[in-house]
Parts: C-alpha cells; sequence; structure tokens
C-alpha cells in the first residue's frame, strides 16, 4: 500500500472515532445524524484507501463498488432519518429521545 | 436546540481516552492489513472481457455482483416507502422568491441533465454510472422542486411512482429474462451483455434520480 493511501486510510479512521464521539455526546437527533454520516465518511475513505495496491498498479474496484453502493444507501437512511426526526418533533415537540 | 441534557463534562474525559484507544487499534488494523484473499484484482481483470463493460467498478456493480446493486435499488425503494409511511410532506412548497432561484434552475437543470447523461454513458469504460448519474440528475430535480412550488404537486401522481419502481422492476425481470436462455439470474450472455448494462443503468438512473428528489420532500407527496 502506498504510503499517501496509509495517511487516507489513517485520516478515516479518525473521521470513524470523531463521529463515535459527537453520537455518544450530544442529544439532539440532528447532531446523531450527523455524526453517524461523518461515521461512514471515514469508512468510505477507509475502504477507498485499502483499494490502492501501489503506483502504476490499477486500484481494487470491489471496495470502489462498495462505497458506490454504500453511499447510496447512507443518503437514503439518512433521509429516512430526517423524516424520523422531523415526525418525532411534530407529534412531541422533542428533538432528542428520551 | 436544546443541548442541556447532553453527556456531562465529567463523562467526556473517560470517553476521549476511550476513542484515542478504538483509534490507535484500528489504525493499527488497518495498517496491518494484507492484500486480498486469492488476489480478486486479477479475478476481476481476467474476467473483464466477459462483462460487456471496460470498466472494472461498473463490471463489478452490474455484472459480477449485480446483487448487490439490485438490493441496493431495493434499499432506495424501502426508504422512500418508510420516509413516505411517515405521513405527507411537512414542507409546504410555496413560490420561489428571489431572482436566484428564477434564473439558477435555468441555466442548471440542462448543464445537470447533460452531466448526467455523459456519466451515465461513460460508466461502461471511465469512472461514471448509474449511481453517479442519478445522483446529478437528482440534484436537478431538487433544484426544480425548490424553484417551482406546484412542480410537487403536479408530476406527483401515478408517473412518479411508475418512475420510482421502473429501475428495480426492469433489473428483476431482466435478471429472470436471462433465466428462459439457460443461463442464472443476472447473468448475462456476452453479445447481450453490453446493452443489457446500458438498458438497466438507463432506467436504474431515472429511478435513482427520483427517488432521491423525492425523498427530499420529506414525506408523501399530497396530491
Amino acid at each position: 500500500m502506498a504510503s499517501s493511501a496509509n495517511l487516507y486510510a489513517l485520516v478515516g479512521v479518525v473521521l470513524f472515532a470523531l463521529g463515535i464521539y459527537a453520537l455518544i455526546l450530544h442529544a439532539h437527533l440532528m447532531r446523531k445524524i450527523l455524526a453517524i454520516n461523518v461515521m461512514g465518511s471515514g469508512v468510505f475513505l477507509v475502504l477507498v484507501a485499502l483499494a490502492v495496491k501501489g503506483q502504476g498498479i490499477p486500484p481494487d474496484p470491489i471496495p470502489h463498488a462498495m462505497v458506490i453502493t454504500g453511499i447510496v444507501v447512507a443518503i437514503s437512511a439518512t433521509a429516512l432519518a430526517l423524516a424520523l426526526m422531523l415526525r418525532l418533533q411534530l407529534e412531541s415537540g422533542r428533538d432528542s429521545l428520551p | 436546540m436544546t443541548d442541556n441534557h447532553d453527556t456531562p463534562g465529567a463523562l467526556r474525559l473517560p470517553l476521549v481516552l476511550l476513542l484515542s484507544a478504538l483509534t490507535a487499534w484500528l489504525g493499527f488494523t488497518v495498517l496491518g492489513l494484507g492484500p486480498a484473499p486469492g488476489d480478486i484484482v486479477k479475478l476481476v481483470g481476467t474476467n473483464l472481457d466477459a462483462s460487456g463493460v471496460s470498466n472494472p467498478v461498473t463490471a463489478v456493480l452490474l455484472n459480477f455482483r449485480g446483487y448487490d446493486t439490485l438490493l441496493e435499488m431495493a434499499v432506495l425503494l424501502l426508504a422512500l416507502i418508510g420516509v413516505w409511511s411517515l405521513g405527507e410532506t411537512p414542507l409546504r412548497w410555496e413560490a420561489a422568491e428571489g431572482t436566484v432561484l428564477m434564473h439558477l434552475p435555468r441555466l442548471l437543470v440542462p448543464v445537470l441533465t447533460m452531466a448526467a447523461g455523459y456519466l451515465l454513458w461513460n460508466g461502461a469504460h471511465a469512472p461514471g454510472g448509474a449511481f453517479q448519474a442519478g445522483s446529478v440528475l437528482g440534484a436537478a430535480g431538487v433544484l426544480l422542486l425548490l424553484s417551482s412550488g406546484d412542480l410537487a404537486a403536479r408530476i406527483m401522481g401515478l408517473p412518479l411512482r411508475v418512475l420510482l419502481v421502473t429501475g428495480l422492476g426492469l433489473f428483476v425481470i431482466a435478471g429472470l429474462g436471462m433465466l428462459t436462455g439457460g443461463n442464472q439470474f443476472l447473468e448475462y450472455p456476452l453479445p447481450l451483455a453490453a446493452s443489457m448494462i446500458l438498458i438497466i443503468e438507463a432506467t436504474a438512473t431515472l429511478s435513482i434520480a427520483a427517488t432521491l428528489a423525492a425523498l427530499f420532500l420529506g414525506g408523501r407527496p399530497g396530491g
């Protein structure tokens, strides 16, 4: 694995941990949804970085395909989570879980 | 925005310590990962000629691991059904205010549509494909929804619902159709593969774009 790819993979791991931090610390559902998205972006970054096989060698296409799949699933899951959050707020006036 | 019932400050330090340990462990693991078993990259490379496309990512998405993409289309549709089941869209669409939203869509929507077509066509041999094209087209749809207040009401009948399920429906029909020719589910024989993938991707692009734009409404559009 190339050294710059190592750096990207490590940044992905750090993003993942930052996401967990925000997910645990903040009660507001909007922040939790954003935190889960940051965690997901970290995982995608790790996958893309791991696909790099070195200078001049084409990258592994399977992690790339998985990331494309994952991004779309993450978008739709985020939309569903936001709709649930809006509904909760409409019904109970709360912006966080009890 | 009430943040007063967030985790108390005393818990933050242990959390930071725990997560630092997790980061170090995960980083160590990620850096220590060896090459993929069985040299899967070479496997894709040697079978690329049989896939009908020359872009390995598209070959993996639409041919070698077609199940993933098929089920992903189902996930998109399920998410939209989930959003719609929560009730009607909470937003009331009013006529766009301001000149930016009046004129920007007229400039951008044609460009975005063309970019989506380019990405879709390009996906066969270079980075691009149905999901990228669908996202760009979906963004054009969101822009249109933002700028024209009654668009949501006008197109949200049966046509939208047909558009939403066409991508998944055609994918399943194409996969099942292969069974009649003696192939496996979603196994495209070589002379057909390129055109099959293009047709599936084109309808998937439209469905993905419609789904993303409909998700943006945050609820079932009121007729």
